[in-house]
């Protein structure tokens, strides 16, 4: 082994980086930063580096032609060998990174890492995160699919609601007047060149402040930060009660990505790559657009905001939550940092890990899309057509036809956008439901031009027989009895 | 280096023009490399701005083929191939429309593209509504909003015919800002929405 050690010296006299490297490594941090909840930087770390090694191996076979893409996915896939684990680990790899950056970044804030000396440290984060959610979407342009046609569609929709320069941010963005080949070219010089070269950079820095500013020392209840003494007590705590960051914190993160990397892995080898879905074909109108999973809680938020606020809500509040973010430090740059002092903190945390939680949940199921062919694939279901007459089950027939199922369920079974029917009897007497059907209302479209008055008639009799047994339909109690009111075809 | 550093101030304060030379073709190049720098940017800025164009510069008439394919009363989906497209587009230069014949001499031509987000909404001949697949917007046959998220109704485009041609003017995917027609609010005001104005 002697020439080995030969080699390194004849190298390292050139390039002298012992030294630096030694120093990095080995600088003390206090003990009590060798904690399993410190890990999530250097994971994210791992997991960029995963993407760049499966980036580069897909990009000496990818082709980022609008004509071919989705061809040369589907080749990747099936045709070359383990192609499609190398596109299950950069799709896991993904999934991962998004996830641990988000950890990562809830964990800082718990922890009050962002204060004193900390601060731009946190404020690179916040671009750093923002570069990761950039890499997902443009690599979700990457697939080309139905997907990412129509994903791409939503951002063009997005950047167009910006006044004065909407139309040129839609061309810019698309790089011509539609979604083609030219939107997918610049995707990719974005996501192999622009963008992760900006992230690298930011990473570098990144890393540079924790090796020289020191890990951030445990939170403890009492002990809060002050500008004036905090750089005396962080280096009086690494000396005195710390050892070199290598390896006796290192060894944590070293086995928690190795961790990462093997989940990665499985779940690359056990599910696979994800799509390419359908051909980015626009005339394929068939077709339930949906964002990759950090992208369903904003899908969601776009649904739910009255059509009014959504231009306004749009330009303003992602500007507004990202200059928050680059603001936290400057106005709670010191002070407590252990949770157990900020009661604020753990309940913005909570309540924001809760609302992404609960948007991304209902971006699963999307219960405020109708269902498209519920009307024609779910029948109703026959509890609900026992004993009728002849006209309540035309009225189901009517049902059917007209498409209510595609947004109201029976039996738990149909679109979710309106209120279930199952028992909408003992809630609107037959009038009201004449009303309702005819003239719409509360986010319902109205009828009236698309029934016959026979065709009303009928789904009003079937809609009354809607409620449970023993529980008799709502009536007006001001007038006679609902079944003895002219029928609608007589008041038109 | 630190006494490379000294050296130098001590020769600042010895002999200030000897260092001011320096200091003045330092300054010299700077302002060659950002003489340089602009007259390299210029045409970067230029080329990357090269997708945007003036409003409806882009649009032209476009044949949906003949007046016939679409009956009286129905709303069918129509293709056209974009007019400015490339060979590497594939199936992308294709756009689809929704073409509603109202009576013989009126047609309404909507962008598939929904209004909120443009994703492509779906016509229902039986309830008479399109329905978007995405956030949930629905509009009535006429194109206006019926309900959910969308604040307008559907895109229209301008349409003529010629003889027994359908054309229509597109070009441009149709957004917010990059509306082929401005006149559906107007529209929309007069005919009304359901049947409460009908």
């Amino acid at each position: 082994m002697r020439w080995l050690k030969q080699i390194y010296n004849w190298a390292e006299f050139r390039l002298q980086l012992q030294a630096p490297v030694e120093e990095a490594v080995l600088h003390p941090v206090p003990r009590n930063t060798a904690s399993w909840w410190y890990v999530f930087g250097s994971a994210a770390f791992t997991l960029l580096l995963l993407q760049i090694v499966t980036g580069i191996l897909l990009a000496i076979v990818y082709v980022p032609s609008g004509a071919n893409a989705w061809n040369n996915l589907q080749m990747i896939n099936h045709d070359l060998p383990l192609g499609w684990f190398l596109r299950g680990m950069h799709f896991w790899g993904s999934n991962f990174m998004v996830a641990v950056v988000l950890i990562h970044m809830a964990q800082v804030f718990l922890f009050g890492a962002y204060k004193f000396p900390r601060e731009l440290t946190w404020i690179i984060g916040v671009f750093l995160l923002l570069m990761t959610l950039g890499m997902a979407f443009t690599g979700q342009v990457m697939r080309f699919d139905q997907d990412a046609y129509w994903g791409l569609g939503i951002g063009a929709s997005i950047v167009s609601r910006v006044p004065l320069v909407g139309a040129p941010l839609v061309h810019l963005l698309l790089g011509g007047p539609i979604i083609a080949g030219a939107t997918l070219s610049r995707f990719f010089a974005l996501h192999v060149f622009v963008i992760p070269g900006t992230l690298l950079i930011l990473v570098a820095l990144h890393v540079w402040m924790v090796l020289k500013l020191g890990i951030n020392d445990w939170p403890m209840p009492g002990r809060p930060v002050r500008r004036a003494t905090y750089m005396a007590d962080y280096h009086k705590l690494s000396h005195e009660d710390g050892f070199p960051f290598f390896p006796a914190a290192f060894w944590k993160d070293l086995i928690f990505s190795g961790a990462v990397l093997a989940a990665v892995a499985v779940c690359a080898a056990v599910f696979g790559p994800y799509g390419p879905t359908g051909i980015p074909d626009p005339t394929i109108i068939q077709t339930v657009p949906k964002p990759d999973f950090y992208f369903l809680w904003l899908y969601a938020v776009l649904a739910y905001l009255p059509p009014e606020l959504e231009t306004p809500f749009i330009l303003t509040v992602p500007l507004l939550a990202i200059a928050v973010l680059v603001a936290l430090p400057f106005f709670a740059g010191e002070g407590e940092k252990s949770w157990h002092r900020r009661p604020v903190a753990v309940l913005v945390l909570t309540t924001v890990a809760v609302a992404f939680g609960v948007f991304t949940h209902l971006g699963t199921f999307t219960p405020w899309s109708p269902i498209m062919d519920a009307w024609s694939s779910d029948t109703v279901p026959d509890k609900f057509l026992h004993d009728l007459s002849p006209v309540e089950r035309q009225g189901a027939v009517v049902f059917q036809a007209k498409q209510c199922r595609n947004c109201h369920s029976l039996d738990h079974v149909g679109g979710q956008r309106g209120p279930a029917l199952d028992d909408v009897a003992t809630r609107l007497t037959e009038d009201q439901l004449i009303r309702q059907v005819l003239q719409g209302g509360g986010n319902m479209p109205a009828y009236g031009k698309n029934l016959s008055p026979a065709e009303t008639t009928a789904l009003v009799k079937f809609l009354v027989t809607l409620h449970p047994h023993g529980q008799l339909p709502a009536t007006n109690a001001a007038g006679p009895p609902t079944a003895r009111l002219n029928p609608p075809s007589a008041k038109q | 280096m630190t006494n490379l550093v000294k050296e130098e101030e001590k020769i600042t304060q010895d002999d200030p023009r000897a260092v001011s030379r320096r200091w003045m073709l330092l300054k010299l190049g700077v302002f060659i490399n950002a003489v340089v720098g602009v007259a390299v940017a210029v045409p970067v800025v230029r080329y990357l701005l090269g997708p945007v164009k003036r409003k409806g510069a882009y649009n032209s008439w476009i044949s949906l083929g003949s007046v016939d394919q679409f009956p009286m009363g129905e709303t069918r989906l129509a293709t056209y191939e974009n007019p400015d497209h490339d060979p590497w587009d594939g199936d992308t230069a294709k756009i689809p429309c929704w073409v509603r014949h109202v009576d013989p001499t009126t047609f309404q031509v909507f962008a598939i593209n929904c209004a909120h987000l443009g994703c492509p909404v779906r016509w229902f001949p039986q309830s008479g509504l399109f329905m978007c697949p995405c956030h949930g917007g629905v509009y009535y046959a006429d194109g206006s909003r019926a309900s959910g998220p969308p604040e307008r109704g559907m895109f229209e485009y301008k349409y003529r015919i010629v003889g027994n041609e359908l054309q229509i003017s597109a070009g441009e995917m149709p957004t917010l800002s990059t509306e082929a027609k401005n006149v559906f609010r107007v529209l929309n005001n007069e005919k009304g929405c359901g049947p409460c104005a009908g």
